[in-house]
């Protein structure tokens, strides 16, 4: 309606466009929004002094400024616009800044591909940001007693450092990747729900300005896992934690339903359940997760939070709460979680191998299976985080068994791969040398898995170095290198540029090298005493400390390669990658590049699954002569 | 190999028998390798065997080593040999694999073998645990108690920010910041903590139990000859939480009965203001030791 008229005239000053819902209203919204609760909260508690404590630092201002601050920014960006206009009557817009040129990627835009690539870009940016907390914890360990950091900071930087990876990683691929992939995997033009699909990139880069912060109110000192009642002592820097894992789940359900949603009801015609791209499956496996275990976590940090403000007891055991209902309720968050991230990564292996060994995924169903089984078994198993913390004893046992039953589906995982490489013709493309790393990360992160499931191992292992390299090799081998399979693979598709290929592969090499010098030695520092989280260590272990350090480094340069890559393709070189660089029988590399707004002048109409290979050439999905969207 | 153009799509199928050649490597390396990690990496693996709970977990971590090593080297022959032969050779086309989708027996065998592993490595983790509790903290009513617990030598062990203190109960409830346990005894320990969530690890005894304020997390281990060991705190208590640390030692029981004589004799000192209230004048923490180490039902 309007947004053509506008097209069409002739084109406003710059500062005429400045104004109006853009993400510098947003900032300034929120910023303003920020100052309001601030102010509000100080004249809330202002009267009762007594009971809320220190008026400089009362944690109550600190939940209201936040709040108050992510309402404006929702509100600069427009989200209350369409509410509000129906509410007074006007004609909906449906759509949002899909036209626009490069602006539509600073604000509000409903189209999923757009939506796709601020993903890319806002997670890469909060990334970089938790990489860099790495290399400050590493070089705080390069000694075992002098210390580079003050003991508060150290520990910030280890928070920092965790729940930023946790939290905004979480959405490492369903973010970008299933945002833009998933409608045109299916044969939609749309998610089922685009505005929500905004806000869930939204809030949670707002949840990354409210993480960061936390340095302006003195950090936090609990890590990621905020254990009561340590956290109920802390400074405000821990209201920025809860509001920011808060955010952060409000962010997982949202993207989770709408996933969800969108799989379930807008695939094109002959889009069966078996011929579903495995991709598909496997957001579809974490999204359901997303959505059952996210809320528990909203509710957990509610309760923290009123601990906190309102003097409630939830997690004080002095004053009759439980510091292990705390635990319970973390875990039952935390180990879904935890496949959350891992999932995704099962998925895109299983993805690209035959794109790449030029054969049909082997066992579509056993693999659909492994993901489903993971992801139903994920539930059972969050206990084994509290094998010794003296939780009702008797059933370690069970939660050994459950544990290691997991194996089972992430094996049938491996299988499907594997077979499908076997007999093959590979090609070691960047985006297949990303893919077949994970099998080695994966496969050392899920041994080492085996002796933390095993409770008397585990009772050495538990919260040493050696369970941080254990879910270093499964989440960053994991997800990280599948996160960058992922971008190799699609990013040509969705820029229409080629990245280099030779920068790509001394990315490669680089990082699988010094990752596994990284996190290798890791095992060894834990099982010969080192706890997670410290400072200092014993004299006996800097070698390996020193060892570990530099190799870290090394790794964090290998990103710099990588970042090099992308600024240097995408923004000068600008090589067109054509329709289809990986001869892929896939949906989307029948499209353009980058895809058009609306996808398929004609929704498609499937006929098999895109694995096809040696079965002969791609049948046409828009068979000639038949209306679009029959059969 | 330069390839016909002519003869895509398919690569040309060689009949030689990869799976056979596969199989026959793997079981080859795996029967020498397995032994020999058994044997010669195994024992080698911490906590040690400073004490039988140390000892068990050395074990168990022997036979884990034992268990992945063929997975390892399925995986190293797997890979080895398929990402060399079946490589993609330079060609102008891009040649497609033979179509294969599914084979039903090498399903059913994989989903047995990794069943049968799983099941058996649970199994055998359960039965080391119930053993003799396999040095982790059980809370207050322990069902892995080794032979003749009721007997045990005490100890608790109290968390706070940022210290350990042990307390014997057997010796007038003294006091001390260091830990020192008669060699050749079975112990039980009882952590808690006074304030956060914290996490007595003794590294080479192989102990390790949270301590939770207003709870007693039980926790045996059988000592053997003397040795020093570490104590850390494993769970991030705050500000200081790495600096918790201190050193521990299991002493003969003519030494401990000697060391223990001259703490008490400390202790006598400051054991008047420990035992009033704190109505009275006397230390207020003394009496927040709760819970108090009675014996429970097992």
């Amino acid at each position: 309606m309007t947004m053509t008229e506008a097209a069409a005239a002739p084109s406003p000053p710059l500062w005429r466009r400045l104004l109006g819902f853009n993400l510098l209203t947003a900032i300034v919204l929120g910023v303003g929004g920020w100052y309001i609760g601030w102010y509000g909260a100080h004249k809330i508690v202002a009267p009762s002094l007594d009971y809320f404590g220190d008026i400089d630092y009362n944690e109550l201002s600190v939940y209201f400024a936040y709040i108050g601050g992510v309402l404006g920014f929702l509100v600069g960006l427009g989200f209350l616009n369409y509410p509000v206009r129906r509410l007074l009557g006007y004609p909906p817009s449906l759509r949002e800044k899909e036209t626009a040129g490069w602006t539509r990627y600073f604000g509000l835009c409903t189209d999923h591909k757009v939506v796709g690539i601020q993903y890319l870009w806002g997670i890469g940016l909060f990334f970089f940001i938790g990489g860099l907390n790495a290399m400050l914890i590493r070089t705080e360990l390069l000694s075992p007693h002098h210390q580079a950091f003050p003991a508060g900071t150290y520990l910030t930087i280890v928070g920092i450092h965790g729940t930023m990876m946790m939290g905004i990683m979480t959405s490492g691929i369903l973010g970008p990747f299933a945002n833009y992939l998933i409608p045109i995997m299916i044969g939609a033009r749309r998610m089922a729900f685009p505005r929500i699909e905004a806000l869930t990139f939204w809030l949670l880069m707002a949840a990354g300005a409210v993480l960061t912060t936390t340095v302006f109110f003195g950090g936090f000192p609990t890590g990621w896992t905020g254990y009561a009642p340590l956290a109920t002592e802390s400074n405000p820097g821990l209201d920025n934690y809860v509001i920011f894992f808060a955010l952060v789940g409000l962010s997982m359900t949202l993207l989770g339903l709408n996933m969800i949603a969108t799989i379930l009801t807008m695939r094109a015609p002959g889009l069966t359940w078996t011929r579903l791209p495995i991709f598909v499956w496997g957001v579809l496996s974490t999204a359901v997760l997303m959505v059952l275990a996210a809320p528990v976590l909203i509710a957990t940090l509610g309760m923290v939070a009123l601990d906190r403000t309102a003097q409630t007891t939830f997690f004080i055991p002095a004053a009759g709460g439980s510091n292990y209902l705390y635990e319970n309720l973390f875990w039952i968050f935390g180990h879904p979680e935890v496949y959350v991230l891992a999932l995704p990564g099962f998925a895109i292996v299983l993805e690209l191998l035959p794109v790449f060994a030029r054969k049909p995924l082997w066992g579509y169903r056993l693999a659909v299976a492994g993901l489903l089984g993971v992801s139903l078994l994920s539930w059972f198993v969050w206990q084994h985080h509290l094998f010794v913390s003296g939780i009702n004893g008797d059933l370690r046992g069970f939660y050994m068994l459950s544990t290691e039953l997991i194996s089972i589906p992430t094996g049938l995982t491996f299988l499907c791969g594997m077979m499908t490489l076997w007999r093959g013709n590979i090609r070691f493309t960047v985006p297949m040398l990303f893919v077949l790393a994970w099998f080695f990360n994966f496969l050392i992160g899920g041994l080492s898995g085996v002796f933390l499931s095993d409770v008397p191992s585990d009772v050495t292992t538990h919260g040493s170095f050696f369970s941080m390299a254990h879910f270093h090799y499964t989440i960053m081998g994991g997800l990280v290198f599948t996160f960058f399979a992922a971008i190799y693979y699609w990013v040509p598709k969705m820029t229409g540029w080629q990245l280099n290929e030779r920068l790509g592969k001394i990315h490669f090499w680089s990082m699988f090298l010094f990752f596994n010098l990284t996190f290798a030695p890791l095992f060894a520092v834990g099982f010969l005493g080192q706890p997670r989280r410290t400072p200092v260590y014993p004299n006996g272990l800097q070698f390996l400390n020193d060892w570990v350090s530099i190799s870290a480094f090394c790794l964090g340069a290998s990103m710099l390669v990588f970042l090099f890559n992308l600024v240097w393709s995408l923004a000068f070189v600008k090589k067109p990658a054509g329709a289809n660089p990986w001869a892929s029988r896939s949906i989307e590399f029948q499209l353009p590049s980058p895809v058009p707004v609306h996808n398929f002048d004609r929704i498609p109409v499937f006929s098999g699954d895109p694995y096809g290979y040696g079965e002969g050439p791609i049948p046409s999905l828009v068979p000639a002569g038949s209306p679009a969207g029959r059969e | 190999m330069a390839a016909d153009p002519a003869a895509a799509p398919g690569r040309p199928t060689d009949s030689t028998h990869h799976g056979r050649r596969v199989v026959i490597a793997w079981l080859v390396l795996s029967a020498i390798a397995t032994p020999l990690v058994a044997i010669y990496v195994g024992p080698h693996i911490p906590p040690g065997n400073a004490s039988v709970q140390a000892e068990g977990q050395t074990f168990d971590n022997q036979v884990m080593t034992a268990f992945v090593t063929p997975v390892l080297c399925l995986m190293a022959v797997f890979f080895g040999y398929g990402l060399i032969l079946f490589r993609a050779r330079r060609s102008e086309t891009i040649l497609d694999g033979p179509p294969i989708r599914d084979d039903p027996r090498i399903r059913l065998l994989w989903i047995v073998i990794t069943s049968a592993m799983v099941l058996f490595l649970a199994g055998f983790g359960t039965y080391e645990l119930l053993k003799d509790g396999a040095g982790g903290g059980q809370g207050p009513n322990p069902i892995a108690q080794p032979a003749g617990y009721r007997s045990a030598f005490q100890v608790q062990v109290v968390g706070q920010q940022w210290q350990f203190t042990y307390r014997y109960p057997s010796l007038g409830g003294m006091e001390s910041n260091s830990l020192l346990l008669p060699a050749n005894t079975l112990v039980e320990l009882h952590i808690t903590s006074l304030d956060v969530v914290h996490s007595f690890w003794a590294v080479e005894l192989g102990l390790k139990a949270d301590a939770n304020p207003g709870v007693d997390n039980v926790v045996y281990v059988k000592t053997k000859k003397p040795t020093t060991f570490h104590v850390r705190c494993a769970e991030l208590c705050g500000l200081w939480h790495g600096y918790m640390f201190n050193n521990g030692r299991v002493v003969s029981s003519a030494q401990f009965a000697s060391w223990a004589a001259q703490e008490q004799k400390i202790y006598a000192s400051i054991k008047p203001f420990m035992d009033k209230s704190p109505a009275d004048g006397g230390a207020p923490y003394a009496h927040t030791y709760l819970p108090e180490p009675t014996r429970r039902a097992g």
